[in-house]
């Protein structure tokens, strides 16, 4: 079964080369079936090989194919090298599942646009990228994959080419990006300076196998951690932690499928995908996960207090999605990557599904995402609002829903690895998490209509293709957690996080101290009652006094303008940043060296020979005068070189 | 005493060509080259080459200058009109060419310190020179009669007036 | 004296006679310079034979002459007809020969 790994990327691949190519002149359904048939087949045979590999024992649950040579140069060679094992069977699963089921929900919501096949030819590219990286068995091509995402990101983000904001959101997530990737390649370029390898599989090995050489850098930044370190920065981009992650609320911008599919269920995840296969790196280099772990913690606050106050249902969410990326990097960070795993994968669902029912949402009033102008949804949409209270519990936390297992995972392991600061980080964070959401469902679908009468006629549940798979991810939603019932439960241990172990062995386990099964459970109750307390506050601002929560908002205007205006950062990195390299491009690079210095080089040589013409052309003046005044002197130049030099 | 005449007659040769060159009007500037022409027809007598010294005042200053004399006559001989000059630079130039062609030449001069006492009169002797240009030079001379002729057709073919 | 001061005054002779051919103007005046030219050279010629004690310096004086008196006839001969032609002995004025 596990023959076919090759063909998880390459149908998705097949799929976006003949929509792409023909896609103009194929009929709408066909375009979807190719589009979505891709899809489905690539989870099917992800479905395939994840059993596969569970019919192997557990240690030998690790399968390499390398397929091709790629790069040949002396004693380097890299080849296109599959990687098979736990971490990246789940990733698989995750990936083409919920992409399958996107791309069914895109069949309803983009059915009336022009670049139909279009938009489908760049999501089964981004499937492919997103493959690609997830399987890569060598750093190499999982930049390939990285960039890929990349790509197809911005290509998605400015779909709407007509737009200038959306062709400028494309323009900022690429760049951005490309600053976190800096960080990226410095660090595979020091991988594979120290190491001179560039597999997975041989640099983990060599690490593993040499403890005295690579030790556990607890005295400081030796080689582990700058590469670790440098790795993160690539991630920081990716996956839009601070400082890098101003790109993601714009990249809003997008069709809603693709803010789903992308920008929150696949491909941010790559940076905590990326940092756990690096597992035996950093767990090796303590500085590094520490600042991992509090850039993620800093980050999941920063994003939720922005969140409290934005307008935007799809920045709202956005934000949502920075703020539970910060959760996953808490997770790694702190030793407790497979915590980190669950989560991306109970966030991929139901994160996709609240983006999908936001959609359905804007789709039923015909393009208003203003949550001001929303309200009383409920009774219009149904299946949307059941759906999305689903995902919203999921999302705080509540048990038995699958976010609050991988949350409280998540806040434990920052306890229990001794990061007590970082635990009550993420605490806080889970209480506005929770307060934020509700913010969103009641102002949505709850209290008194504020929608034009215009949109009340139009306002219509969404089609079976959009709702159906609404609700395919609000079961995952709610039992997306059982597979990863923790210990306290007396079920035994995570099933979850029992499977992927065989993928952190080589990773220096974290230092647990012991408690009781009662204190975990405890700590499970006190999240919990967080966020109970935080729908309950936005239950009493929102539903049972709206307009309470404008009153406030007047009390606190400098703050609420703050966190409205998401703390000005994107203004000061306008001014620190963008401003003075576009002044010193224009400047400095254009007016003095592109066209003083090399055009007045280049025009400069062309007057040069055009002044040396200028004297020449005296020669053949026409006089005979001057003809005659050459010969002599042409006369005297060679009496004087027979005087002086021959002589 | 030779070198008085030679002094003599090489300042005169030389004023004369000066003469030749800077006076305005083309005859006084024929007329200042007959008397080079003389001058320089001295400087041969001082050379002991009588026949040479000969030739020069017959042929050079007897014929060819009138012809040059005839010529002008023909063509507005006391023209004193100036004629623009379409290349004032050249005026400069000139004479600093010819300096530093006579630097070099000087130099040359000064390292290859030929002559000495000169030799007998014998080899320049009237004989010598006709027994020469008949044996060794036998064929350059009946050359250049065709030489002539071929001039003296070109001139007639040139100057005919066409009608 | 010796030959050194022959040479000298020739050279002189030629230098004059070819500023002269530059500076002027006149046709004529042109020729006349290159007479002027000849001289010199045919002086330093005799000058040599002279010292060396040959007579092929001579002899080449002979030739010198005939050349220069066939020129000499050429030349006027082309004067006249530029005169005819363009009513000018300017040699500045003969210059459709530019580039």
């Amino acid at each position: 079964m596990t023959d076919f790994l090759w063909l998880i990327p390459l149908l998705p691949l097949a799929g976006s080369a003949i929509n792409g190519l023909a896609g103009r002149r194929l009929s709408k359904s066909a375009i979807s079936l190719v589009a979505c048939g891709a899809a489905g087949l690539a989870f099917l045979a992800a479905a395939g090989v994840f059993y596969g590999l569970l019919a192997l024992p557990p240690g030998e649950r690790h399968i390499e194919q390398t397929y091709f040579t790629w790069i040949a140069s002396g004693d380097f060679a890299a080849g296109a090298q599959f990687l098979l094992d736990p971490l990246s069977a789940v990733m698989l699963l995750v990936v083409t599942g919920v992409g399958f089921v996107i791309h069914i929900y895109s069949i309803g919501y983009m059915h009336a646009e022009d670049g139909y096949y279009r938009f489908f030819s760049y999501l089964n590219l981004f499937l492919f990228s997103m493959l690609v990286l997830v399987l890569a068995g060598n750093f190499l091509l999982m930049f390939v994959g990285w960039e890929g995402v990349g790509l197809c990101s911005y290509l998605l983000i400015g779909y709407y080419f007509d737009r200038t904001s959306a062709c400028d959101a494309g323009k900022k997530a690429f760049i951005v990006n490309r600053i976190g990737d800096v960080g990226f390649v410095l660090g595979i370029l020091l991988v594979f300076a120290t190491f001179g390898e560039l597999e997975f599989g041989r640099v983990f090995g060599a690490i593993a196998a040499a403890p005295a050489r690579y030790p556990a850098e607890t005295a400081g930044i030796g080689i582990l951690s700058a590469v670790a370190l440098l790795l993160f920065v690539g991630a920081t981009g990716k996956s839009a932690q601070i400082p890098l992650y101003v790109w993601l609320p714009d990249a809003m911008e997008g069709p809603t499928p693709v803010s789903a599919l992308i920008h929150a269920a696949t491909m941010v995840t790559a940076g905590v995908y990326m940092v756990a296969r690096c597992a035996p790196i950093f767990s090796r280099a303590p500085i590094a996960m520490e600042v991992v772990a509090v850039v993620g913690a800093l980050t999941a606050l920063f994003a939720a207090t922005i969140g409290l106050a934005q307008r935007d249902i799809k920045r709202v969410l956005a934000y949502s999605t920075v703020s539970q990326l910060g959760y996953m990097f808490v997770g790694a960070g702190v030793g407790a990557f497979a915590s980190g795993i669950f989560h991306l994968m109970t966030h991929a669902f139901f994160k996709a599904l609240l983006f999908l029912g936001a959609g359905s949402v804007i789709h039923a009033l015909g393009g208003e995402q203003d949550l001001t102008r929303m309200g009383g949804l409920r009774r219009h949409l149904p299946v949307t609002h059941g759906t999305m209270l689903a995902g919203a519990l999921a999302i705080c936390g509540i048990f038995p829903l699958a976010g609050f297992f991988s949350k409280d995972e998540i806040l434990w392991s920052a306890w229990a690895h001794g990061h007590p600061w970082i635990w009550a980080l993420g605490l806080t964070t889970a209480g506005l998490t929770a307060f934020y959401m509700f913010r969103l469902v009641f102002l949505a679908f709850y209290g008194g209509e504020r929608f034009s009468e215009d949109t009340r006629r139009h306002l219509h549940e969404s089609p079976r293709s959009m709702t159906l798979p609404l609700v395919v991810l609000g079961v995952l939603s709610v039992v997306g957690g059982f597979v990863g019932l923790p210990a306290w439960m007396g079920l035994g241990p995570s099933r979850f996080e029992h499977f992927l172990e065989p993928a952190f062995e080589l990773a220096l386990p974290a230092q647990a101290a012991e408690h009781s099964h009662g204190t975990e459970f405890a700590f499970a109750a006190l999240s919990v009652a967080v966020a109970a307390a935080g729908i309950f506050l936005a239950h009493r601002l929102y539903v049972a006094r709206p307009g309470r929560a404008d009153e406030i908002a007047v009390r606190v205007r400098g703050l609420y303008t703050l966190l409205f205006h998401k703390y000005y950062v994107d203004e000061a990195y306008d001014r620190v940043f963008v401003r003075p390299l576009i002044r010193s491009s224009e400047d400095v690079l254009w007016r003095a060296l592109d066209v003083r210095l090399i055009d007045g080089a280049v025009n400069g040589v062309g007057r040069m020979v055009q002044a040396q013409a200028h004297l020449l052309k005296n020669i053949q003046n026409g006089l005979a005068r001057s003809y005659a005044a050459w010969i002599l002197a042409g006369g005297a130049a060679v009496l004087l070189y027979l005087a002086f030099w021959r002589g | 005493m030779e070198a008085l005449f030679f002094y003599l007659l090489g300042g005169t040769a030389l004023v004369a060509a000066v003469a030749v060159v800077a006076l305005r009007r083309v005859f006084y500037a024929a007329g200042a080259l007959i008397v080079c022409l003389c001058a320089v027809a001295g400087l041969y007598l001082l050379l002991e080459a009588p026949f040479i010294a000969a030739v020069q005042v017959i042929v050079y200053a007897g014929a060819i200058m009138v012809l040059f004399l005839f010529v002008i006559m023909l063509l507005d001989p006391f023209s004193a009109n100036v004629f623009p000059d379409k290349s004032r630079r050249l005026r400069v130039l000139a004479p600093l060419l010819m300096a530093l062609a006579l630097l070099a030449l000087y130099a040359m001069l000064r390292t290859y310190r030929l002559g000495g006492a000169p030799g007998g009169g014998a080899a320049s002797s009237f004989e010598r020179l006709a027994e020469t240009l008949f044996s060794e030079y036998l064929l350059p001379f009946e050359v250049t009669s065709v030489l002539i002729l071929v001039a003296i057709i070109g001139a007639v073919v040139l100057a005919k007036r066409r009608t | 004296m010796d030959l050194n001061h022959y040479l000298i005054l020739s050279a002189l002779l030629f230098a004059v006679g070819a500023v002269g051919v530059i500076v002027r103007r006149n046709v004529i005046s042109i020729l006349l310079c290159i007479e002027v030219m000849l001289n010199a050279v045919n002086l330093s010629f005799v000058a040599f034979s002279r010292y060396l004690d040959q007579v092929h310096g001579q002899i080449f004086v002979f030739f010198v002459m005939v050349v220069a008196a066939a020129e000499a006839a050429v030349g006027l001969a082309l004067a006249i007809v530029l005169f005819r032609n363009r009513r000018t002995l300017n040699v500045d004025d003969a210059d459709i020969m530019k580039w």
